[in-house]
């Protein structure tokens, strides 16, 4: 059958096997190349096999939960949707979420996921206790901190290529409330944004939305919000009655594509002027429930197909915290004179590195979205160039059209990646469509 | 606060796993049934870990009549809802030649089902209390070329059903027929299925609960499935018989 990633964007023919229990994924290992796939929330081909992929949906079982400790023993299919369903109503929430809640387990280790924490709390890797990962013969090891710690330090981040994730450990964090106390702050231009984020450190949760579009004086306007769980307390009446934000919420689905004018420069430009307008009034603190705090696009079921037939491409660079003002406003710039750009992009101050071959490193990273045309792919060759001379790398979760020379030229790391997984004797068993392209 | 428990048969399956799931949610002890019931140990301790409710394993074959007495006899509880989702789809094209397959169809589908439904009517009706859901299918409806031992024997089951209710409604035990229609599940995933007539386990699961607390008698999934069930229960069989449907 034909996969794609989130992103709708290319298309691979592969055999997509099922597998229910570990013997039945060995035995599909052993018939070649094939790469993990979970519930298809990366973005680009990640997730693809060139020749066959393994879904891990059906290893879907949670196996222990400590009431005291908060950590979470389960099998790699487990959707974190069902994890909060299920340890939210207790008190307990994921230590490390990124922006959508239908991801797996395991595709949350493999992408070594971030959070609007990560300058905080770090990635995906600092919540896992241990990780029990297959080999290409079927084999399965445990790594940790205290065993198998090399094969532990290259699996977050890897995409899959080091070994097929099975079961981890993770540590969910306590909290009072499903509410977030956010305060939103309007900054006038990109200097603004860094000067907010470079102060507020010691806020669990921030991120902002930038506006791509607006070039000149108030280039890289943004609306910085900042968070923090909301104590019980801190709850008014409305919020008390539910404290834990657990009712269900409307979920809306396109009811088909949307022409493509709507994406276009002019409207998006329109949009974004009206939202930091809106922003600014807003300025101030206030609560928000957990779900439109952390997931606001799930509430769209298939949001993806917002982009119509041809898909969409992400782009997220990471660049060196010295280099980041100038870079952004390089970056910036290039995306206003190119007039293309999404309904939302997001910059975010980022922690340290987590995994080995982890994306995030202290800096700043800048996310958005494109229709898939010619004209953007030709954009995001030129971002690609201003990325890298800036010092900057980019996120495999989101990639799908880079080139070898380019992930090389970003990422110093790609040798010890390959020779890491030749020592691992992965290299010929699990390939991904994006591991062919890159040459990883 | 203890809720009743609820019994699956056929507890493998995707349904009677989303079943589970779902009378778990809502704090009732599980009883899963099944062959082979060891291999469901990680299915038991994940509902353990989501719901906190206690669950068991019993091992189950619905064609082994002579052991359902026993079988009932060995759970930990009379259960207050048995749900039986035990079937079998076989392959029509052999079922045409081969009557030991053909055989094999109707029992799984009819002979089974009936008979462990049979022993625990007679204990709730004893009880003077709970509920028994059998999942049929549209099937059953009307004897199609593409499916009509599987069906028949459906046929047979909702006509079962239909008289238990008929039996055990004065007895303060009440009869649920669930009649699915597609449903996505590991045996038609390699089928095309038209998706706005297919339902997720989850879906039927979630049915199900509602129909029994509000004491349905007879349910679709999807509620599209009434008007065509209707449509095709009535077409003259002199047009019928010509059609390729």
């Amino acid at each position: 059958m034909k996969l794609t990633g989130w992103g709708r964007y290319g298309g691979v023919e592969t055999e997509f096997v099922c597998p229910a229990t570990e013997a039945a994924l060995a035995e599909a290992l052993q018939g070649g190349v094939a790469i993990a796939r979970g519930n298809g929330r990366a973005y680009g081909d990640s997730a693809v096999g060139p020749v066959r992929t393994v879904g891990m949906r059906r290893f879907k079982h949670m196996l222990a939960f400590d009431d005291e400790t908060g950590v979470l023993e389960a099998e790699a299919g487990v959707l974190l949707s069902d994890i909060i369903a299920t340890f939210l109503p207790r008190g307990w929430f994921p230590t490390v979420t990124p922006g959508t809640k239908f991801v797996t387990l395991g595709g949350m280790i493999a992408a070594d996921v971030h959070g609007k924490n990560h300058h905080k709390d770090g990635s995906m890797a600092t919540c896992v206790q241990w990780i029990d990962v297959m080999d290409p013969s079927g084999q399965v090891r445990r790594c940790s901190p205290t065993q198998n710690t090399d094969l532990f330090a290259w699996v977050p981040g890897a995409m899959g290529l080091t070994g097929i994730i099975l079961r981890a450990a993770i540590k969910l964090k306590k909290v009072g409330t499903g509410w977030i106390n956010q305060t939103t702050i309007p900054a006038p231009d990109l200097k603004s944004a860094m000067i907010i984020f470079e102060g507020a450190h010691d806020y669990t949760y921030s991120v902002a939305w930038i506006d791509c579009l607006q070039t000149g004086r108030g280039m890289g306007r943004s609306l910085v919000m900042l968070g923090e769980h909301a104590t019980p307390d801190q709850l008014s009446f409305r919020e008390r009655r539910d404290p834990f934000a657990l009712k269900p919420k409307g979920q809306k689905r396109l009811p088909f594509d949307p022409p493509d004018f709507v994406l276009s420069g002019p409207v998006v430009k329109a949009f974004n002027s009206l939202y930091y307008w809106k922003g600014s009034r807003g300025a101030g603190t206030r609560l928000v429930d957990w779900d439109a705090y952390f997931y606001p696009l799930d509430a769209i079921l298939e949001w993806n197909r917002a982009y119509g037939r041809r898909g969409f491409v992400q782009f997220q660079c990471v660049l060196p915290l010295e280099n980041s003002e100038a870079g952004l406003t390089a970056l910036l710039g290039a995306i206003g004179k190119a007039g293309s750009g999404s309904f939302l992009a997001v910059l975010k101050r980022f922690g340290a590195q987590g995994g080995m071959f982890s994306f995030p490193m202290p800096g700043y990273t800048l996310a958005l979205d494109f229709p898939a045309n010619p004209a953007n792919l030709a954009l995001l060759h030129e971002l690609d160039a201003i990325t890298i001379d800036h010092g900057g790398r980019f996120y495999l979760a989101k990639d799908a059209r880079m080139t070898p020379e380019i992930l090389r030229a970003s990422d110093t790391r790609v040798p010890d990646f390959i020779g890491k997984r030749s020592a691992l004797n992965t290299d010929r068993a699990f390939r991904s469509a994006q591991s062919e392209r890159l040459s990883l | 606060m203890s809720k009743g428990a609820v019994l699956i048969l056929g507890a493998r399956s995707d349904i009677g796993m989303a079943v589970a799931h779902k009378f778990a949610s809502l704090g009732h002890p599980v009883q899963l049934a099944a062959r082979n019931v060891e291999s469901l140990d990680r299915a038991k301790t994940d509902i353990e870990v989501r719901y906190r409710v206690p669950v068991s394993l019993h091992s189950f074959d619905a064609l082994a009549r002579a052991t359902h007495a026993g079988f009932i006899d060995a759970l930990p509880a009379l259960p207050e809802i048995a749900v039986c989702v035990v079937g079998y789809m076989g392959d029509q094209s052999e079922n045409e030649h081969d009557l030991d397959a053909a055989s094999l169809v109707m029992r799984s589908n009819y002979e089974g089902p009936a008979s462990i439904l049979a022993e625990l009517a007679n204990r709730f009706e004893a009880r003077g209390s709970g509920t028994l859901v059998g999942v049929s299918s549209v099937a059953g409806e009307r004897g199609r070329a593409t499916n009509y031992v599987y069906g028949s024997a459906k046929a047979g089951f909702t006509a079962f059903l239909s008289g238990l209710r008929n039996r055990l409604a004065p007895k303060n035990v009440h009869v649920l027929t669930v009649l699915p229609g597609f449903v996505a599940t590991q045996i038609t995933a390699a089928m095309d299925l038209p998706a706005k007539l297919t339902a997720q386990p989850a879906e039927v699961a979630n049915k199900i609960a509602s129909a029994v607390a509000s004491g349905r008698n007879v349910i679709y999934i999807r509620s599209i499935w009434w008007p065509i069930m209707m449509i095709i229960r009535n077409i003259p069989e002199r047009i019928f018989k010509g059609m390729k449907i």
